[in-house]
């Protein structure tokens, strides 16, 4: 009972920060039409960018400059590739997005090396906050779950109380329309994937200490938050939230309680085989949760493109 | 006159014919690992210490039998046997006649099984291969192939010597295994059990689990899980951007008690745990540096060094590997028929700069010897690891581990 609360927080964590990253790439969606197959290597140039950082000025200037940096980086690859990309079509784009995803790994590999990079985090954080039944929670899980609970907050707040995101879910939607009333569309869309490449260096800044920074951190993060957005439904951020907290917490219990397929098998009335040693469904029966869980979430994404198409929690609009 | 010309003629082209039959003045050998990709620091690591052992060890000694020289091509694999297999074919088409290849098992079982399928069909362009880091102990037991051989102990020798030291520490009675699910990580929970049930019948298993390679993102749930349990050691099997990860989950979420590991150390992984992993990390492995054996030893990882700045020194063995393929060749008489090489890698017995001897088990190819346990520690390190002061300070040692181990193996002999 005590694992379950512990359990809750760590998922909570787990599902925040694939918010954060999938949040930017719904956005995006939105935007572009297309999936931005680049999104979690700006969440590893956002890991690398803090260290670098924070190797001279500390964790809270790298959790700053980093984002900025990589917003900027960002900004740059939409006005000057992605913009001109865009008028050959969806596929131009998608191919567009993977050839960068492969550039930006080459170049961190290059500057960074292929080795773990020591990225720590901040002394200040380093200690356990508290613990419930002798498990420590980390004080730096914690302050990873205030953050991303501002950025969604803050996101909430300027997309829908304020004009400028208005203006923004009116261009997403008609741009234009928006254009005719006089905005600047395209800087519009540039700020946005801007912004969508920050909040994925922010996340790439508070994960890169705890989950490891390395350069296949983009290719082991990349295909669960598709996994997020597709379950969530393309395009939309309530969804892209819900489906983040679902896959964390699926995979946080899956990998922390021993059920078997026998045990749930057994459950619903199937009677394990008395004589298992050379029956060809042995390794079935034997399969655990914990072992399947990083998997879950991959059935989970066929299984809602089976039955639910536009994703389990889309309802139209944001 | 016409017909000198035709017999001279005829005896240049078979001189010709006869040099480019025999003698070759380099020796190609294949580095097949991943280069790119989420190994590809571990896999890097290993080509850069063989480009440095073919020189160091072979070439600027003169070379083997008339001075024919080593020449290492690499190849990334990332990790895929597909495209080993691919790899392979190629590298046969180019004229490489001995396979290196160690980073994951599964691949090393495919390109054996390749091999063999291949050195039957073309018994004129056999190669053989060289595992200098590949552990499932099937390898040199059912599945052993006598084009295989083995440069490195294998899981179970490692988990003898490992389980040695632990039945000696009265103070640990539960464990914990947890492996990455494929057939090395099975082989290590499996012979982890068996061995503590041998050795230590009072040490209860917490746990045995296993989780997809390569897949969690985040290891604190199964560090949650192991905490709980009340184990008071872990042994894993796990390598790379996954023993990272479990080793900070375990340490961050509160274990204290040791972490017996195959893997945890250099790329990045010793810098990462720095202060964190010390007293808690320990690694069983081959090739002794802290302290250092022999002053030709030490000399070998501070000449790597400088040629390779800012690199690990680890796997010692990928000097043995060619310090044995080079004498191999020399008895043998002969780098292109590689039957003749393999014969002589039989059995081979040779001094190890590192300590003790090697000795090529000729019933299931499997190189023996001495296995270490060692600690991560920054006191009293002569070879640190990744840029940082810490390193790995032999603790306890196997001497020639496994001379007579049982073996299930059954090759079949050319």
């Amino acid at each position: 009972m005590d694992l379950l609360l512990v359990n809750l927080i760590d998922g909570l964590v787990t599902g925040l920060l694939l918010f954060m990253l999938s949040a930017g790439l719904t956005l995006i969606f939105s935007m572009m039409g297309v999936l931005n197959f680049a999104h979690a290597s700006f969440y590893m140039l956002g890991a690398y960018f803090g260290y670098q950082i924070s190797l001279y000025m500390g964790f809270w200037m790298a959790l700053v400059c980093a984002p900025v940096i990589v917003g900027f980086l960002g900004a740059v690859v939409e006005r000057y590739g992605l913009r001109r990309v865009h008028q050959h079509g969806h596929v131009a784009e998608l191919i567009f997005t993977f050839g960068l995803a492969l550039l930006i790994e080459e170049a961190v590999q290059f500057f960074w090396g292929k080795s773990q990079v020591p990225f720590m985090p901040p002394q200040a954080l380093d200690f356990a906050l508290f613990s419930i039944a002798g498990n420590a929670v980390p004080a730096y899980k914690v302050f990873m779950i205030f953050v991303a609970i501002a950025i969604f907050a803050g996101l909430l707040f300027v997309l829908t109380k304020t004009r400028i995101g208005m203006i923004i879910q009116a261009a997403l939607s008609f741009p234009r329309t928006v254009e005719a009333l006089g905005h600047n569309v395209p800087l519009i869309f540039m700020c946005v994937f801007g912004v969508g490449t920050a909040l994925a260096a922010v996340a790439g800044v508070i994960a890169g200490p705890v989950l490891g920074t390395f350069p296949g951190m983009a290719f082991a993060l990349g295909s669960i938050v598709f996994v997020t957005i597709v379950v969530g439904g393309l395009g939309s951020l309530s969804g892209a939230l819900y489906a983040s907290l679902l896959i964390g917490w699926i995979t946080t219990f899956a990998a922390s309680y021993d059920v078997g397929l026998a045990d749930i098998l057994n459950a619903i009335g199937v009677d394990q085989p008395l004589d298992m040693r050379n029956s060809p469904w042995r390794d079935f029966w034997s399969i655990t949760l914990s072992q399947v869980g990083p998997i879950l979430p991959y059935l989970l994404m066929v299984l809602t493109l089976i039955f639910r198409p536009h994703g389990l929690f889309r309802k139209g609009g944001l | 006159m016409n017909k000198t010309m035709k017999g001279l003629c005829g005896a240049v082209a078979g001189a010709l014919l006869t040099t480019s039959a025999s003698y070759a003045d380099t020796i190609k050998i294949a580095f097949i690992d991943p280069l790119s990709g989420p190994f590809a620091a571990t896999g890097e690591n290993a080509y850069h210490l063989f480009q440095y052992a073919v020189d160091a060890v072979v070439n600027d000694q003169g070379g083997v039998l008339d001075g024919d020289t080593f020449e290492l091509i690499g190849l990334d694999n990332k990790i895929s046997a597909t495209e080993t297999l691919i790899h392979l074919q190629t590298a046969i088409d180019d004229g490489v006649r001995y396979i290196v290849q160690g980073q994951s098992s599964g691949v090393a079982a495919a390109l054996i099984d390749a091999i063999s399928k291949h050195n039957r069909r073309n018994p004129d362009q056999q190669v053989l291969f060289l595992n200098y880091a590949a552990i499932d102990p099937a390898l040199t037991n059912e599945a052993c192939s006598f084009w295989h051989f083995s440069f490195d102990a294998n899981s179970d020798l490692k988990m003898d010597a490992l389980t040695d030291v632990i039945a000696q520490s009265p103070e640990l009675t539960s464990g914990y295994l947890i492996n990455q699910d494929y057939s090395f990580g099975r082989a290590v929970a499996a012979s982890a059990t068996a061995m503590l049930a041998d050795k230590r019948p009072d040490i209860t298993i917490a746990g045995d689990e296993v989780h997809p390679i390569g897949q969690v993102k985040d290891f604190t749930p199964y560090a949650r899980k192991i905490v709980s349990s009340g184990a008071d050691f872990v042994i894993t099997g796990a390598w790379g951007a996954d023993m990272y990860g479990l080793g900070t989950a375990l340490i961050s979420n509160g274990f204290t008690g040791p972490i017996y590991t195959y893997y945890a150390a250099a790329s990045g992984i010793t810098a990462g745990f720095g202060e964190a992993g010390k007293g808690s990390l320990f690694i069983v492995a081959e090739g002794q540096t802290n302290p250092p054996v022999s002053e030709e030893a030490a000399q070998y990882v501070s000449d790597f060094k400088t040629a390779f700045p800012g690199e690990n020194f680890t796997l010692a063995r990928t000097s043995n590997v060619m310090r044995m393929l080079a004498a191999a060749i020399n008895e043998a008489g002969t780098a292109t028929d590689v039957v003749a090489v393999a014969n002589a890698l039989e059995g081979l017995e040779i001094e190890n700069p590192f300590g003790g001897t090697l000795y090529m088990r000729p019933d299931n190819h499997q190189l023996i010897q001495d296995v270490h346990v060692m600690a991560h520690t920054d006191e009293d390190i002569v070879n640190a690891l990744d840029g940082s002061p810490f390193g790995l300070r032999v603790s306890d040692t196997v001497a020639a581990a496994g001379r007579d181990a049982a073996s299930s193996c059954e090759m079949d002999r050319p």
